[in-house]
């Protein structure tokens, strides 16, 4: 574990890739940062992580982060990430996705990755939207707001992904901020230590489509709105109900999100499970 | 050789533990889900990974992501499950990642008819994900057959880093009969190399021997990016036409260049054949009965039979066309290799289908009584 106060998080970064494809005020980089600071502190040799993405802006990211890296297909990273960890269960295994990535075309690879409770640490990126292909609804976006493809706002109810995924049976759920850095790094620490399923959900912010077509200003603005917005877990409920970016004026329901560790438990790991057999079972019977 | 008392789903299990596969990620569907019982038995006792997953499209991922930490991997599906795949396995065949696809013809198109043969999928094997890419189709007509093609199939897929399918029908799949396997050693088990390069040199995606490049294992050390987007030596994406172009070029070329590793077939009663059968998986079978049968007719029949269905042996059919009379491509579908074959045959010899797509094997009487007609000038080209 290393304890420096400043991280040294420039060496795990592809410089040779960069410039990178993130538009200006975009929350993801911050998530990144936070990320590679939480695999510094632990001091995980960087030849054993490896970084699955599935499509997306959010997945675009596992391609600058100087470990082995796999930008798969849309919504598949968490199946790629389970064959990945099965086959070689000593690396540290993450995996970057989107919320229309995690949440619709791979949402049932992500119930079933919890369910199995296998180690990998999931950061699912939501922010309301599809961002890469120009702004359309995604199964987060909250109901009223508008898209480019709901231009007369969302009739659909969105996923609180959190809830879902402890109903899975994640053995780790938490929420993280892209405007909360610092606590951001500590879950994620928390999360790729434990063993098991671990899913974080961290708000981020697109200020290009979803803070345009909502009116909810550029990044700046839309990461405070996210502070005023979601509460710490220790801390009492405010009397709002997360929008990510909403306005102070919006309209608000009666229950605001939490961030933070929402559930833990111990439960066994699957890769650790199938090695466990694998060992019982060589050299038996016929082959 | 030993013989044995065997089913062709289960000689493609022993062929894939022989040929090495460590992991085996899949999802039940009739006619194939024999294959997946056999390797959930078998695998862990030779230190093996299993794992029945949600859907097709995870089984192919798994099997990739497993691959890319090391460990030779196999799916198995039919037609329903295939086409689940095709997405993974355009993947596969951009970022060069070695797994072998067995895919059990049953009837289609849709849920069609889940425990009949059909020999409906060979196109769909080689054009069914989108984009430009080349496959390594095989396809066995015994249950021997299977065992062997199945090994083989494993030693393509590492020497040239691609997914390679194992194409059969459920007859072939379900047939329990009297086997002589080949022993694994007249066989050669092919394991993947090693880069051997310092870590900053290697290049997953250069221009290696025989075009390939050594493919590190994930944790190994060597640190790289694999990606579906279009991408250069690295494996960083790119949008730079030259790369992109000498990408798709290398791709092609490394199953042309070698194509007489990868191409097989087997030619019966070809010498004086004034008509060619051309026949693969179970059809063939009862193509042979119908080129004997034929010949105690006194007409001189053969039977023309890849095992290769991609890349298709055509500088072969085209040798045949250029000396036979006409040529009948016997096989249980609408017509699909009976074009591949027009192709080949290049106007030198007329080719005709002896096709069947009612959920029922074609029989020996029926190939031979299209090869009456034929010779006596009544067939219709192409049908």
């Amino acid at each position: 574990m290393n304890t420096a106060a400043r991280a040294d998080y420039r060496r795990y970064l592809r410089l040779d890739m960069m410039p990178h494809i993130l538009c200006p005020g975009c929350g993801h980089g911050i998530v990144l940062q936070a990320m590679l600071r939480a695999i510094w502190r632990l001091g995980l040799p960087q030849d054993q992580v490896a970084v699955v993405g599935g499509i997306g802006c959010s997945s675009r990211m596992v391609g600058y982060v100087d470990f082995c890296t796999l930008h798969t297909t849309h919504g598949r990273a968490l199946p790629f990430a389970t064959g990945l960890k099965l086959a070689r269960p000593e690396l540290t295994v993450l995996a970057i996705v989107g919320d229309g990535d995690g949440l619709a075309i791979g949402g049932n690879h992500l119930i079933h990755a919890a369910r199995r409770n296998i180690d990998v640490t999931c950061l699912l990126l939501n922010n309301a939207i599809y961002g890469m292909t120009g702004g359309q609804v995604a199964p987060t976006t909250p109901t009223e707001m508008v898209s480019a493809t709901t231009p007369g706002g969302a009739l659909e109810p969105s996923f609180d992904s959190c809830k879902l995924l402890e109903a899975a049976g994640a053995s780790f759920v938490a929420r993280g901020l892209s405007s909360a850095p610092i606590d951001l790094e500590a879950l994620i620490v928390q999360g790729i230590q434990h063993q098991g399923f671990s899913f974080l959900e961290v708000l981020s912010d697109c200020p290009t489509y979803y803070g345009r077509y909502n009116r909810l200003g550029e990044g700046p603005e839309m990461l405070q709105a996210q502070r005023r917005h979601v509460d710490w877990v220790a801390a009492p409920l405010a009397d709002k109900a997360f929008v990510p970016g909403f306005a102070d004026t919006a309209a608000v329901a009666d229950v605001a999100l939490q961030y933070g560790v929402l559930h833990r438990e111990t439960r066994p790991e699957l890769s650790e499970q199938v090695h466990r057999l694998i060992a019982a079972s060589v050299g038996e019977g016929p082959t | 050789m030993t013989a044995t008392l065997l089913q062709g789903n289960q000689a493609c299990v022993r062929g894939a533990i022989d040929a090495g596969c460590r992991f085996f990620a899949g999802y039940p569907i009739t006619p194939s889900s024999e294959i997946m019982e056999g390797m959930a038995t078998m695998l862990p006792r030779v230190g093996g990974v299993f794992i029945q997953m949600e859907d097709e499209m995870a089984s192919l991922a798994a099997v990739m992501g497993a691959s890319l930490a090391g460990r030779k991997g196999m799916t198995a599906t039919s037609g329903p499950g295939f086409s689940l795949m095709q997405e993974h396995i355009g993947y596969g065949a951009f970022a060069e990642i070695p797994c072998v696809i067995v895919d059990v013809m049953r009837g289609g198109p849709s849920t069609g008819l889940p425990t009949s043969p059909s020999q409906g999928d060979v196109m769909q094997a080689r054009w069914g994900t989108h984009g430009d890419h080349p496959i390594i189709v095989l396809a066995p007509a015994s249950v021997a057959e299977v065992y062997e093609l199945t090994v083989r199939a494993f030693n393509l897929s590492e020497r040239y880093r691609t997914p390679v399918i194992l194409l059969y029908d459920e007859v072939i799949g379900h047939v329990r009969e009297r086997a002589e396997l080949p022993s694994l050693e007249s066989l050669g088990v092919v394991e993947r190399p090693q880069p051997n390069c310092p870590t900053e040199a290697y290049r997953p995606y250069g221009d290696g021997a025989q075009r390939v490049a050594p493919l590190a294992d994930f944790g190994s050390g060597y640190r790289y990016h694999v990606t579906g987007l279009a991408h250069d030596e690295r494996g960083y994406p790119t949008q730079d036409p030259r790369v992109i172009a000498r990408l798709h070029e290398r791709l092609h070329a490394k199953l042309q260049d070698g194509r007489a590793e990868i191409v097989s077939y087997e030619g019966e009663e070809l010498d004086d054949a004034e008509v060619v059968i051309v026949a693969y998986g179970v059809s063939a079978r009862a193509a042979r009965r119908a080129v004997s049968e034929a010949r105690r007719q006194g007409l001189r029949a053969g039977l023309f039979r890849p095992r290769t269905l991609w890349p298709f042996p055509d500088a072969e059919v085209n040798v045949l066309a250029r000396s036979a009379r006409a040529l009948v491509v016997a096989e249980m579908n609408m017509g699909q290799i009976v074009y591949e074959v027009e192709r080949c045959a290049r106007g030198q010899a007329p080719v005709f289908g002896c096709l069947r797509a009612d959920g029922q094997p074609l029989t020996p009487d029926e190939i031979l009584a299209r090869l009456v007609e034929v010779r006596a000038g009544e067939a219709e080209v192409s049908r």
